[in-house]
């Protein structure tokens, strides 16, 4: 019995076990339908071994998702708590768990999953490449992201969820404060999916740096392609400090090492200052992707080449490197000084520039453009406004000076959901928008798409702007509860409409999805925006090759001068294609990974070991494995094209 | 599969191509996270609360055996490289199982090491101090280890299969990783040992 009492949460709540047993019945459901319907071999055949750049996004994509509604639930909750003073719906215990995994959810298991969803599904299409350049170990990354999310979805169930917030700063993160098992869940899984996005990182440099189509210069190169380069660029730099941190705070939790307790010499600023070395950097790899997505889209649905392509680029190389800079603006208050703070104050503020060089790109590129509002574009123009003004509560937080009176308030709260929101939330929807019919055949309903956009939007503003107004009077967050006599109340009530009209939204995106696949026209062709770059110039849906034959690129909107200037993107004859196999060892592998994670979990020694042992195994299997993949014959690919409506 | 002649094997074809480029970043990678464990052992170094400082703990004698045996190692892979260029198999099966063989010996140095800081009371949980000194050593001396599998199972491959664009990119690969690890230790020598001695 002593065994499974670790194993039982400390601080259980109906909900909590309602939601238990939701997860029991949604896992036999599962499986019972699988069973039924004998989707077994399909499933491991087509889905959980495929080392398909696109069927991977497709995964990510998915996750993403369902991430979305977990972290949004926890939202909802806050808001719920917070709507009224006193409120009694949920204690200050799991009040902090609840930020805490929102926080975690939404930025490691939701926005970098999002990401990684288009970098895998767009940027092959985009350069002309058959894959990504290891196709295996992409497969790895996604199945080491999806065990560590799911080892840190399985915390509130099984022996409690991490509760000292997102940045999880120590001493309050050390076993004195933080006494469950949660905060060991928080270091384990973000430790494992943060290997995956490390090796998506790799692989996604190499790939772009190696496999584009002949002709296809750095300079030629799409804007979403750049960006999603200099986000990896910045992945490969800042993840191996996370890793770092992380090993230090599991040792300091399991084995009683002293990196960032307050005795024997440890030191709790460190980690306060790698997790930022980490985070600060982090923000730039989501967001600027999502900057790519809206260049894509805002040119598409302008009828304009992009403004400005070379300050594009060198603003996206400026912000990766300020953005290693920048880190203490995070933690003004916590006593580095002043001349510390203004440095970082300047290097703060200098992020405007190439920033503001963006946005003014955009607006040029609509300016005197041929505009149209589908759902992708809606997105894109609310974006612009919506993203400056929180750019400028970013400047004002950036004054250290001045953060003195907002740190640790809901004004804070505001400014990040307010950059973080327009600036990935809406990118996503809009990508997920533009994207749908190149990857699933068909488009999703316009009319529903737009309410969900004003949903969202209106939503979003009701939730966020009362909270610039109650933290500048003095609402700290992470507290739990309010008094009346703060005068907080009404404002946080209407913040609670804007979070469930929010809910509301995303609840019509997915309706969307299911609307539309069950009434959207199909046969809607290659390239249903009227698009300019080459993903649209293969088929839909996308053939296992991406290209039958190579394209040959001439200008960077290679598809848009094929078909207004008759440039020729597909010369000579079909060659046989070389593609990888099919492999199970990334999900095994995967698997793998989350019993150890979980064994480290509960400092479960003897499964740990056989675990690690067990992933040294898959690697030396892999070492000695002759694979050399297969090809596709002339005749198979003449098939496949003539089926897809003629030869691409 | 495509070989092209014009190239040294090991960047024979496209996919070596691949590989060799994504170890490069891979090392990127590395460099940061060495980078990370040292700003740890700098920030952390003068923190002993009451366990030993550096210059109580640090011998000269067993480290400049072990740097000895690493920079060696280093060497005699460079001499294994050299002979898979010019395809003689067995000069580099013998030059890189030396290497394995120097990279064992410094291995045990290192345990050696460890058990003395055992017993003269710097634990990893002695103080912020060691257990930064013990993370930075362990995570080197772990890369090590793995790479003494990694190149036993190079070295499988290459009898067993010979000379091909394969395995050749294997063992260039491998060479990479461990000319890098002889790196950090010079880091890890200069700054960690020499300064602490001084």
């Amino acid at each position: 019995m002593e065994f499974f009492e670790r194993f039982a949460i400390p601080h259980p709540s109906p909900a909590i076990y309602a939601s238990m047993v939701a997860i029991g019945l949604v896992s036999i459901g599962i499986i019972v339908g699988l069973t039924y319907f004998k989707k077994w071999g399909y499933l491991w055949r087509e889905w959980l071994t495929t080392v398909d750049h696109k069927k991977i996004g497709i995964m990510y994509l998915f996750s993403a998702i369902l991430m979305l509604f977990r972290g949004g639930a926890d939202a909802i909750m806050m808001r719920a708590q917070l709507s009224t003073p006193d409120a009694k719906l949920l204690d200050a215990q799991h009040y902090n768990e609840i930020f805490t995994t929102h926080g975690v959810v939404m930025i490691i298991f939701m926005a970098m999953p999002f990401i990684f969803a288009f970098m895998n599904l767009v940027v092959p299409l985009q350069i002309g490449a058959r894959d990504v350049a290891f196709p295996r170990l992409n497969a790895l990354s996604f199945w080491l992201f999806f065990a560590g999310a799911m080892l840190f979805n399985i915390s509130f169930v099984i022996g409690g969820s991490p509760d000292a917030g997102w940045t999880s700063y120590f001493p309050l993160a050390g076993n004195d404060f933080s006494e469950s098992v949660g905060t060991n869940y928080y270091m384990i899984a973000i430790q494992i999916s943060g290997i995956g996005s490390l090796m998506t990182g790799i692989n996604m440099m190499t790939t772009i740096l190696k496999m584009r189509a002949p002709g296809m210069t750095l300079m030629k190169m799409p804007m979403f392609t750049w960006s999603a380069f200099i986000a990896n660029v910045i992945i490969v730099f800042a993840f191996p400090v996370l890793t770092v941190a992380l090993l230090m705070g599991t040792t300091d939790r399991l084995f009683g090492t002293n990196f960032f307790t307050t005795t024997n010499g440890g030191m709790d600023m460190l980690w306060a200052n790698f997790f930022w070395i980490w985070g600060h950097p982090e923000v730039y790899i989501l967001i600027l992707p999502a900057f790519g997505l809206y260049s894509e889209i805002i040119s598409t649905f302008s009828s304009r080449n992009l403004y400005g392509y070379k300050s594009m680029v060198a603003s996206m190389v400026l912000i990766s490197l300020l953005s290693f800079l920048v880190w203490t603006h995070h933690f003004f208050t916590m006593g580095q000084g002043a001349l510390t703070n203004s440095i970082f104050s300047i290097t703060t503020m200098a992020i405007a520039v190439p920033t503001g060089v963006k946005i003014f790109n955009w607006l040029f590129t609509l300016w005197k453009g041929k505009i149209r509002f589908t759902v992708p574009m809606l997105y894109s123009v609310g974006f612009i406004p919506l993203f400056t003004i929180g750019g400028v509560t970013g400047v004002m937080l950036a004054m250290s000076a001045a953060d003195y009176q907002y740190h640790n308030t809901m004004f804070l709260v505001a400014h990040f959901h307010n950059t973080i929101i327009p600036g990935v939330v809406f990118a996503m929807l809009a990508g997920l928008t533009y994207y749908w019919p190149k990857f699933f055949g068909f488009m999703l309903n316009e009319r529903i798409g737009k309410w969900g956009f004003w949903l969202l939007t209106v939503g979003f503003v009701l939730a966020f702007f009362p909270m610039y107004i109650t933290g500048l009077d003095g609402q700290a967050r992470r507290m739990y509860t309010y008094s009346e006599a703060t005068g907080f109340g009404p404002l946080n009530l209407v913040a609670f409409f804007g979070a469930a009209l929010m809910a509301i939204a995303f609840l019509t995106i997915v309706y969307n999805i299911y609307y539309s696949f069950k009434n959207s026209p199909r046969n809607i062709g290659s390239d249903p925006w009227d698009a300019r770059s080459l993903e649209w110039a293969t088929h839909t849906p996308v053939p296992e090759y991406n290209f039958a034959r190579v394209p040959q690129v001439a200008s960077s909107e290679a598809f848009w001068d094929m078909k207004k200037k008759g440039h020729q993107l597909f010369k000579g004859d079909f060659k046989k294609i070389h593609m990888p196999n099919n492999s199970g060892v990334p999900f095994i592998m995967g698997m793998i990974f989350f019993l150890a994670g979980f064994s480290f979990v509960f400092a479960l020694w003897i499964p740990a070991v056989i675990s690690l042992i067990g992933i040294f195994v898959c690697m030396a299997l892999r070492s000695f494995e002759k694979d050399h993949g297969r090809y596709i014959s002339i005749e198979e690919i003449e098939e496949t094209e003539s089926k897809l409506g003629g030869a691409k | 599969m495509k070989i092209d002649h014009s190239q040294p094997l090991e960047y024979g074809t496209d996919q070596n191509q691949l590989n060799i480029l994504g170890f490069w970043i891979f090392l990127g990678a590395e460099i940061m996270l060495f980078a990370t464990l040292f700003t740890a052992y700098f920030t952390l170094e003068g923190r002993t609360g009451s366990g030993p400082t550096p210059g109580e703990i640090f011998e000269i004698t067993p480290v400049l055996f072990e740097t000895l045996l690493l920079l060696t190692s280093s060497f005699t892979i460079g001499l294994g490289v050299h002979a898979m260029r010019l395809g003689r198999k067995n000069a580099m099966l013998t030059f890189f199982t030396i290497t394995l063989l120097l990279g064992l010996a410094f291995l045990g140095v290192e345990i050696y090491e460890f058990m003395h800081y055992y017993h003269v009371g710097a634990t990893y949980q002695t103080s912020a101090f060691t257990a930064a000194l013990l993370t930075t050593l362990g995570t080197h001396g772990g890369h090590v280890t793995l790479g003494l599998f990694w190149g036993t199972f190079i070295i499988l491959q290459v009898k067993k299969r010979g000379l091909t664009p394969e395995t050749a990119n294997k063992s260039f690969i491998f060479s990479l990783y461990w000319h890098f690890l002889d790196v950090v230790w010079i880091f890890i020598f200069s700054f960690i040992y020499l300064k602490g001695m001084m």
